[in-house]
């Protein structure tokens, strides 16, 4: 850890190099609570520029304007005040907001929470440097998210599609395999049509324990290569984590509009990153909204989420995976409330699956993807994707609500289909959705998806177009012609 | 000209001082960039200003620069078609000139000003016209005539007037009084604009959505809200009344929702076409798009925006219908800059005034007479999506709307996790507006209409009490009479209450299809419950086909809807009766 500090302080020391030479500095600081300070009689302070703040022993730490007046300027010190004096602290405003150093070469680099290297290789040469709160995408160049990222994940692939230039959330809970599953996606995921694909994994809050997990598991698998990994620990200042996000979204801009890739942005967790902000705003002493949340935090969270998207007339994407743990499961929690709001879609995970050592423990029935028919069907997928996905939908509820009534009257009281419904639930959980750390193309998915409707009575496939029953399923020889009427061609 | 500095900065609120003179809602340019704000708040020669661009970068000390005037729109041709931020500026222009990401201090006229349009007068010279009358119209789309009124205030005898080609801002007629018509006039956003009288509301907005029609409707000029969780269907169903609603205009305002919803709509409408006139959706639409990341104070502005250039058209005497989507967005930015001000907050954070300021937008819909001598009558009718944390209708914004709003449509989570759409639950959805439009009903479509209504819902009711029974004997336990209420009421569920939004002849069900699928639904129930009393057993009534064929009415192609349900109801009538005991 030692090392890793000083490694820290030296690259942001070379980073100043070719900055503007007019540093003001100020010994001013007149008043510290939490993560702020403030500093007096300071002149010509612009908001939201970043400051170096130097302490009596040499060591340096960084912050941001939050609120600036002609008497003060208030500071989030993002290593924390812990060590901070009013008498002997100096200020160093740096002239400017927040900027990212951005190249091609930080494909297969690891850096810290704000971005600067800590995998001990050469510094970054910088193609661009740009803020890293971005801007706006303009909603008239927007371009309508298609064609889809496999993801290897049944369960997402399969029901939920993740579509390019969408961002959908994972929700998990407290000991789910969140962290398992993130890693899982990342060795797998892939564009099928060829283009190039990146990941940038902006990982906040995590454990020495899950940082360990992740650069093993990307060694041993060289995932990482094609990876922009930004590390934040949960140890590391917290108000860093306000910055993880965004610097992994300019760098996903830059990869994706700049060089036309195709970019996975995975934020984990984001409930990390909300404790943060509900930390700074209390030190700021302002209104708690909601669980003492800021009122902003809708505002906030969507200048992270609303990063994804295609351009018009741009080859690149982003699309964002997020992964959020609900507090106590509670999906009605500020933090997965207002996530669903923004965010297309949702991918829950359950703990009666996981307790019964299913994995990944995808509960299906509450996921969405509202995107999903703009990345699926004939040339993006298969043309009988939307009918097996909603088929399978239908038969697990179904039996998920029999399960219920089982629990009450017992099975002998169910007829002979309901008892295939039951039979279909049960191996539908444990082969589609427990597929375990199998990588699975999007035709093995559906073939799978096509054998667990063939438990079935063909009768009861309402959802899926005669045609592509006679085409897929794999025994249509038995019942063939019985109530072929019913079998409507819903699609 | 009044000229201050930046003392403060905050997020989007800016105190600036040296500013005396200013009054409340003025709009200001803030420092280099010339940011655009407006001022909220005054004490002494100190002026508070809301921003409605990204402050990052503001120093101190940069200057403010008043315009004196209020937040105002342009109001004239090409407003339809466009697509809009939340202050007006045109998102397609700030691409042509700025790129694909909006940059700060952007200043772009709303209306383009090289475009010349085609004028033709109505009056001529001589004539006596007076605020609010029509000296002529402008073509502005396939579908939509414009009429260019003399501005609020003006009124004389016509000196000159001119035909032919114009820009938006050339003079068109001159008055006696002096006035200086052009075709377009600019309007305060938060002042309503003015009209003779306000009417009842007593003609449907028809949206050709059962659920709606049926069950809850609301006439032209009235407002209604749909609240629901994430996932249950808002935004499908405030695109689906801009698709089908059989309003001249509808304005549509993305108010801190997602980007790629605009894009949705955006690709969407302009290849759809409307079920009235043939053109393309887009011809009578406006869009104004001010999504959650962009700027928090232009999202309050937008809601505005919107009503200012809805009542415009309502004055030329249009019918127009507003879709907010979402209003609780607005009623966030709104407790975001009070926080910002440090006012003292009210229930949940929100500021105080936050049900006044409700009230004050949803009262500028209704049907109106409109300015002018020939009593031209126009409305506004406001949909209002509102999105309550965590689903829970008790918070404020869902309260205090219901307070001022005449009909609510509940959206209803474990109904769309059944996959259930349009997921309005009919047990908690009302309209207060049905007496005011029964007579429009009886007298349009039938007498007849309300009165299957009302046995519908009965119905309905009934289902949900025998439900709570059920789940405890099992569905076993009840008699014949209840068991048939269970099977029909599915019925009016399945066969009636969905419908999907996309389907090729279901996505719009006119008023006439909705009164004979009623009619055959509820006929089916007559004739089961006759049989019944004549002792002839459930089962033996579902081995007749009704149920299929009740359940395939849907898909009835909407021309030769009435003449085959009609053939329906008659089969059912005549069969059933003549069913035997076995």
């Amino acid at each position: 850890m030692e090392k890793v500090i000083s490694k820290k302080e030296a690259t942001a020391d070379k980073s100043l190099i070719g900055m503007s030479l007019i540093q003001r500095d100020y010994r001013t600081v007149t008043y510290i609570s939490g993560p702020l300070i403030f500093v007096e009689n300071v002149h010509n302070v612009s908001y939201g520029e970043m400051v170096d703040i130097l302490l009596d022993d040499g060591a340096r730490r960084s912050g941001q304007v939050l609120e600036c007046t002609e008497k003060y300027a208030a500071i989030q010190v993002f290593e924390g005040t812990q060590g901070l004096d009013v008498a002997k602290t100096t200020v160093r405003f740096r002239e400017e907001v927040a900027k990212l150093d951005l190249s091609i070469d930080l494909l297969g680099r690891v850096l810290n929470g704000v971005g600067e290297p800590i995998d001990g290789g050469p510094r970054i040469l910088p193609e661009k440097r740009e803020s890293i709160t971005g801007a706006p995408i303009n909603p008239a160049q927007r371009e309508k998210p298609a064609d889809f990222i496999q993801t290897g994940i049944s369960a997402i692939d399969g029901l939920n599609t993740l579509v390019r230039g969408q961002k959908l959330p994972i929700f998990s809970g407290a000991g789910l395999p969140a962290n398992e599953l993130t890693a899982q996606i990342i060795r797998q995921a892939k564009v099928t049509t060829g283009e190039q694909f990146a990941i940038v994994f902006g990982a906040m809050g995590i454990t020495h324990r899950e940082a360990a997990f992740f650069r093993k598991d990307f060694e041993r698998t060289g995932a990482l290569e094609r990876v922009v990994f930004f590390m934040n620990l949960a140890d590391d200042p917290t108000i860093e984590r306000n910055i993880t996000p965004r610097c992994a979204s300019t760098v996903a801009e830059f990869l994706a509009f700049e060089h036309d890739m195709q970019v996975l942005v995975i934020l984990s967790d984001m409930t990390n990153y909300c404790e943060a902000l509900r930390e700074i705003s209390t030190a700021r002493e302002e209104v708690p909204g909601r669980r003492g949340y800021p009122g902003y935090m809708y505002t906030d969270l969507s200048q992270i989420y609303e990063r994804a998207g295609r351009l018009k007339g741009k080859k690149g994407s982003i699309t964002q995976l997020s992964i959020l743990t609900m507090p106590d499961d509670d999906i009605t929690h500020p933090i997965p409330d207002l996530t669903g709001y923004i965010t297309e879609g949702q991918i829950v995970l359950g703990r009666h699956l996981h307790r019964r050592g299913i994995y990944p423990p995808i509960d299906s029935l509450p996921c969405l993807s509202r995107l999903m028919n703009l990345g699926i069907g004939e040339g993006k997928t298969r043309e009988d994707h939307r009918g097996v996905a909603n088929q399978l939908y239908a038969a697990y509820a179904q039996g998920r609500d029999l399960r219920r009534l089982v629990s009450i009257i017992g099975e002998e009281a169910l007829s002979e289909t309901d008892r295939k419904y039951l039979k279909f639930a049960d191996d539908f959980e444990n082969i589609f959705i427990g597929q375990g750390d199998e990588d699975r193309e999007i035709d093995r998915t559906l073939e799978i998806g096509w054998e667990l409707l063939s438990m079935l009575p063909k009768s009861e496939l309402k959802q899926i177009k005669q045609e592509h029953i006679d085409k897929y399923l794999v025994s249509t020889k038995e019942e063939e012609g019985v109530e072929s009427e019913e079998i409507g061609a819903v699609s | 000209m009044i000229k201050g500095t930046i003392a403060k900065i905050t997020g989007p609120v800016v105190e600036a001082k040296g500013m005396r003179g200013s009054r409340m809602y003025d709009v200001v340019h803030v420092g280099e960039h010339g940011l655009i704000g407006e001022v909220i708040r005054l004490e002494g020669d100190l002026a508070v200003v809301q921003v409605y661009e990204d402050t990052s970068g503001l120093r101190v000390g940069e200057p403010v620069d008043s315009t004196e005037s209020p937040m105002t729109v342009e109001l004239g041709p090409g407003l339809l078609t466009s697509i809009f931020d939340g202050t007006q500026r045109p998102l397609p222009e700030i691409a042509k000139q700025y790129g694909d990401f909006i940059v700060k201090g952007v200043q772009i006229a709303a209306l383009n000003r090289n475009k010349k349009w085609t004028f033709i007068a109505k009056v001529k010279k001589g004539d006596v016209v007076q605020e609010g009358d029509i000296i002529g119209t402008v073509k502005e789309t396939s579908s939509i005539e414009h009429r260019i009124m003399v501005p609020f205030g003006g009124g004389g005898s016509v000196e000159t007037i001119f035909e032919g080609e114009f820009p938006v801002d050339a003079t068109v007629c001159t008055l006696s009084d002096g006035t200086k018509v052009q075709l377009m006039q600019v309007w305060p956003v938060r002042k309503g604009r003015p009209y003779t009288r306000k009417l009842d509301p007593e003609m449907p907005l028809i949206t050709g959505q059962r659920i709606f029609d049926t069950f809850f409707p609301i006439p032209k000029g009235g407002s209604a809200i749909i609240p629901g969780g994430f996932g249950t269907g808002k935004t499908v169903t405030e695109q689906t009344l801009a698709k089908w609603a059989d309003a001249d205009i509808i304005v549509y305002v993305g108010c801190g929702e997602r980007g790629n919803e605009m894009t949705e709509v955006l690709s969407e409408f302009p290849e759809l076409v409307d079920p009235k006139t043939g053109n393309p959706l887009m011809d009578r639409t406006i869009l104004i798009a001010n999504t959650s990341n962009m700027p928090v104070a232009a999202r309050e502005a937008s809601i505005y925006t919107g009503i200012a250039l809805a009542e415009y058209y309502r004055d030329m005497g249009y019918d127009v219908a507003m879709m907010a989507d979402s209003t609780s967005r607005w009623g966030e930015a709104l407790r975001e800059v009070s926080g910002r001000l440090e006012e003292m907050p009210g229930e949940e954070g929100y500021p105080a005034y936050l049900a006044t300021r409700l009230a004050s937008f949803y009262e500028r819909t209704g049907r109106t007479i409109c300015l002018g001598g020939d009593a031209r009558i126009g409305s506004v009718t406001v949909v209002g999506a509102v999105s309550p944390p965590g689903g829970d209708f008790s918070e404020p914004m869902t309260q205090n709307s219901l307070r001022i709003t005449g009909a609510f449509w509940a959206l209803d989570t474990s109904l769309a996790h059944r996959r259930h759409f349009p997921a309005i639950n009919w047990i908690k959805s009302y309209s207060l507006y049905m007496g005011q439009i029964k007579e429009w009903y009886a007298q349009n479509v039938t007498p007849e209409f309300f009165e299957l209504r009302d046995k519908a819902m009965t119905l309905l009711q009934k289902e949900s009490e025998l439900q709570e029974i059920v789940q405890l004997v099992g569905p076993d336990a009840l008699p014949e009479s209840e068991k048939a209420i269970l099977e029909v009421t599915r019925m009016l569920r399945e066969d009636y209450l969905q419908q999907f939004a996309f389907h090729e002849i279901d996505s719009f069900c006119p008023l006439e299809k909705q009164y004979w699928m009623l009619k055959a639904i509820t006929s089916f129930y007559s004739a089961i419950n006759e049989a019944l009393r004549r002792g002839i057993g459930l089962g033996q009534i579902f081995e007749l086909p009704f149920k299929d064929e009740i359940a395939r009415m849907k898909e009835i192609p909407i021309k030769e809807a009435p003449e085959r349900i009609k053939g329906l109801v008659d089969r059912i009538n005549q069969e059933i009766v003549s069913l035997e005991v076995l």
